[in-house]
């Protein structure tokens, strides 16, 4: 069976000139970067070498590159190590309802830690309000953490006005920009971005690996303390391979940009246009226009997601739900809540996620399979539930 | 999360999907805002379920444990039929998920309520229990 990935916003596949760039520094340049010797030399000017890369993808210069080991670690170091550095100056974090969990759940803890987080809320488009930011300032205000584009529903979030206002009242402005390198052109100093989270394998890269950008000035307190590598800022032996894959992945990336995104938005219109117009009961989630080039998020009526998920997968199409798990309320997805859709409305969703690899072959054939598998479903729903829920 | 090949397979062949025109009794469990629902049809001949049906709203589990249970309960009498559990289901599939027992399998509940129709339309006393759930309509 011939099979359709459809889920690249939870990872993507490596582009094989990435590959290719890392492999040497498994077997034969695999010194390390701390060694006085030749391989550590190596290992050394290949980090530097993909720190030049990122650094100009993002507007940056290179001491302001920190290499971590994802998106995850990037964000707790954004925001723990600002939130503590920045003590004496407040004790006030702003972000919103619909961050990832690697966000979300370090505000949440900072809370713990003497902190107080303002949630701001998204509209029923799934965007953030400048004037709510505005609002929520105060003088204590350490820290503003808004992501670039959401994970889930795809929006766009307006990163260089929201810095804008972080900056005027006198707080650092982070951006989560996992979903949008390589997607949307990024700037650190135009967009106001003081901190810039990336994972490289969202942008065909490997897994393990990504980075923080900090902008020259800005302190922060490490996360992970040791032999002082980054500058002190993560220390840990750097995962070379890793490093050499995200510094090449995001030089591609950034380089071929204009011709990915507009192939992934001709699919994207399509997957979107032709499941509206020919599904009954279907409709999209998030901004129609403000959305990433990739992403198109679906809410069915008398559908469960995880149900349309597997029968999709049976098909040979791989998708997502968009949240980690379908049911119970408990575990509703914190976007599409914060985004006002009703529970018992968030039951059948689902995320297609492209990227450069995908064709409109596939969407035309995704196109032909939906109907049959939504159909099959809502057919064994009782009748209760077919008539608007019990 | 990982479901096992028993589970696929009544997920993607259900047996005895759907609605039952003259069923002798029907039972309605679970609600669609935040859970799964189930309503079962059964027809009963000398106090034996002599045919079943179902329709279901839910996650894979949920299809495939009240599939699953549709197959278990045919044949079988009244009595022996309201005594099998989650548990009984859950093992017939090779196992589920943990935390999907709970939620998801509630095909036994709604059977407890089409069984309680049944014997409510014939004048029937009703069996006794706590966990019986009123019939909804």
């Amino acid at each position: 069976m011939e099979r359709t990935y459809f889920d690249n916003s939870a990872t993507t596949r490596m582009d094989r000139r990435v590959m290719e760039e890392m492999l040497p520094y498994f077997d034969q340049r695999y010194g390390n970067a701390s060694s006085m010797h030749s391989f550590g030399r190596e290992a050394y000017d290949a980090i530097e070498l993909a720190r030049e890369r990122t650094a100009k993808a993002l507007g940056a210069t290179t001491r302001e590159v920190v290499f971590t080991s994802g998106g995850t670690e990037s964000d707790n170091l954004a925001i723990q190590g600002a939130a503590f550095a920045n003590i004496a100056k407040g004790r006030h974090i702003i972000t919103t309802a619909f961050e990832h969990h690697a966000v979300l759940h370090t505000c949440h803890f900072m809370g713990s830690q003497g902190f107080r987080v303002t949630y701001l809320p998204v509209d029923g488009q799934g965007l953030v309000d400048p004037e709510d930011l505005k609002r929520a300032m105060t003088k204590e205000t350490i820290l503003v953490s808004v992501m670039a584009a959401n994970n889930e529903v795809g929006t766009i979030q307006p990163i260089r006005e929201l810095g804008a206002i972080a900056h005027e009242g006198g707080s650092l402005f982070h951006t989560d920009a996992v979903q949008s390198i390589a997607k949307l052109p990024v700037d650190i100093a135009s967009d106001n971005i003081d901190l810039i989270s990336i994972s490289a394998h969202k942008f065909h890269g490997p897994k393990g690996v990504g980075a923080l950008c900090v902008r020259k000035g800005v302190k922060l307190r490490p996360v992970v303390y040791g032999g002082g590598q980054e500058r002190g800022l993560r220390s840990s032996t750097e995962n070379v391979p890793g490093i050499v894959g995200l510094g090449k992945a995001i030089k591609i990336g950034v380089s071929e940009m204009e011709d990915s995104v507009a192939r992934m938005v001709a699919i994207r219109d399509r997957l979107i246009d032709g499941t509206l117009s020919s599904l009954e009961g279907c409709f999209l989630n998030g901004h129609r226009t403000k959305r990433l080039c990739n992403n198109a998020h679906f809410r069915f009526d008398l559908v469960e997601g995880e149900a349309l998920v597997l029968s999709l997968d049976m098909k040979g199409f791989a998708t997502s739900t968009g949240s980690a798990c379908s049911t119970r309320s408990a575990e509703t997805s914190h976007v599409l809540k914060a985004l006002g859709v009703r529970p018992e409305d968030s039951r059948g969703s689902l995320r297609l996620s492209l990227s450069k690899f995908n064709t409109m072959e596939e969407a035309e054939r995704f196109l032909g399979a939906i109907g049959e598998i939504v159909a099959r479903l809502r057919s064994m729903a009782p009748r209760a539930a077919r008539s608007g829920g019990a | 999360m990982a479901y096992g090949r028993k589970v696929m397979e009544h997920f993607a062949n259900p047996r005895n999907v759907g609605e039952m025109k003259d069923a002798d009794g029907v039972g309605r469990f679970g609600n669609t805002v935040d859970g799964d629902e189930v309503v079962l049809y059964i027809k009963v001949k000398d106090d034996v379920i002599s045919d079943i049906s179902f329709q279901v709203f839910g996650c894979a589990a949920a299809i495939a444990s009240t599939s699953m249970f549709t197959e278990m309960v045919k044949g079988k009498s009244l009595e022996a039929a309201i005594r099998l559990t989650k548990e009984d289901v859950s093992e017939a599939l090779d196992g589920l998920p943990p935390g999907k027992i709970g939620c998801s399998v509630i095909a036994p509940d709604a059977l407890r309520a089409a069984i309680n129709d049944y014997l409510g339309r014939r004048g029937r006393g009703f069996i006794t229990g706590d966990e019986i759930p009123p019939m909804r309509r």
